[in-house]
């Protein structure tokens, strides 16, 4: 699946995007974004404020407990500021 | 029911956009125009830069002018919400709700405005006077609770 990152969370990750293998015990956006952490401290920089950094799979926002099964990408991004 | 959407880096034309929406109807007696604009903050910004998620943006504003449409009987819904780099007294942000009477016009507008403040993907960053860039806007919390007054 595809990741996509924007705004400060796209600067600490330090991409704009990337594809990605997840292992089959992460089933859930929570569980990708613990898999995330574990993967190098850019991503521990990113998510350090757990509930801080919000989630949309496929252009629709979802809640951490969300299931990621089938999604084809997956956005991760701070609160919004638009308006 | 004409519901336009638009996600651009271009200014946009308030009267013509109104033009648009209400030539050659006769049924809309109501029409509320709301223009977000860009501050310099008391002087200490050359610029806001909007960053967008394309795709979702518009996607995002779709499903919002969907609840707008099902709960006040509107006759033609606009919003365009501007990304890059405004300048202050630049818009950044228009949404226009017409119906036959003004309270569903009213209340349209400024429930459009809560909901693209705290749920449409855009997230601004400020320009410095002195030519750096300074830090991403943070989220209010008062935007969080304008929205879920319509809850």
């Amino acid at each position: 699946m595809k990741l996509v990152y924007f705004a400060w969370v796209r600067e600490r990750v330090g991409k704009t995007d990337e594809d990605i293998e997840v292992p089959e015990n992460v089933g859930t956006v929570a569980d990708l974004v613990r898999w995330l952490k574990g993967r190098g401290e850019e991503y521990g920089y990113a998510f350090e404020n757990e509930g801080v950094v919000r989630a949309a799979i496929d252009h629709v926002h979802v809640k951490p407990e969300a299931s990621i099964a089938g999604a084809r990408e997956i956005a991760f991004f701070p609160p919004m500021t638009g308006g | 029911m004409i519901r336009t959407i638009r996600i651009q880096p271009e200014p946009f034309d308030v009267a013509a956009e109104t033009a648009a929406l209400t030539l050659g109807r006769a049924d809309i007696g109501a029409l509320v125009a709301f223009t977000g604009l860009c501050r310099d903050e008391g002087g200490r910004l050359t610029a806001l830069e909007l960053e967008h998620y394309p795709g979702m943006a518009e996607a995002e504003i779709d499903r919002i002018a969907g609840q707008a449409e099902s709960r006040w009987p509107l006759l033609g819904l606009t919003v365009i919400h501007r990304f890059g780099r405004i300048s202050p007294s630049e818009e950044i942000v228009l949404v226009l709700a017409a119906s036959a009477h003004r309270a569903a016009a009213f209340e349209a507008a400024s429930f459009m405005m809560d909901y693209l403040k705290t749920q449409a993907p855009f997230w601004k960053r400020e320009h410095l006077k002195d030519g750096t860039t300074g830090a991403w806007v943070e989220a209010k919390e008062a935007d969080d609770r304008a929205m879920e007054r319509w809850a």
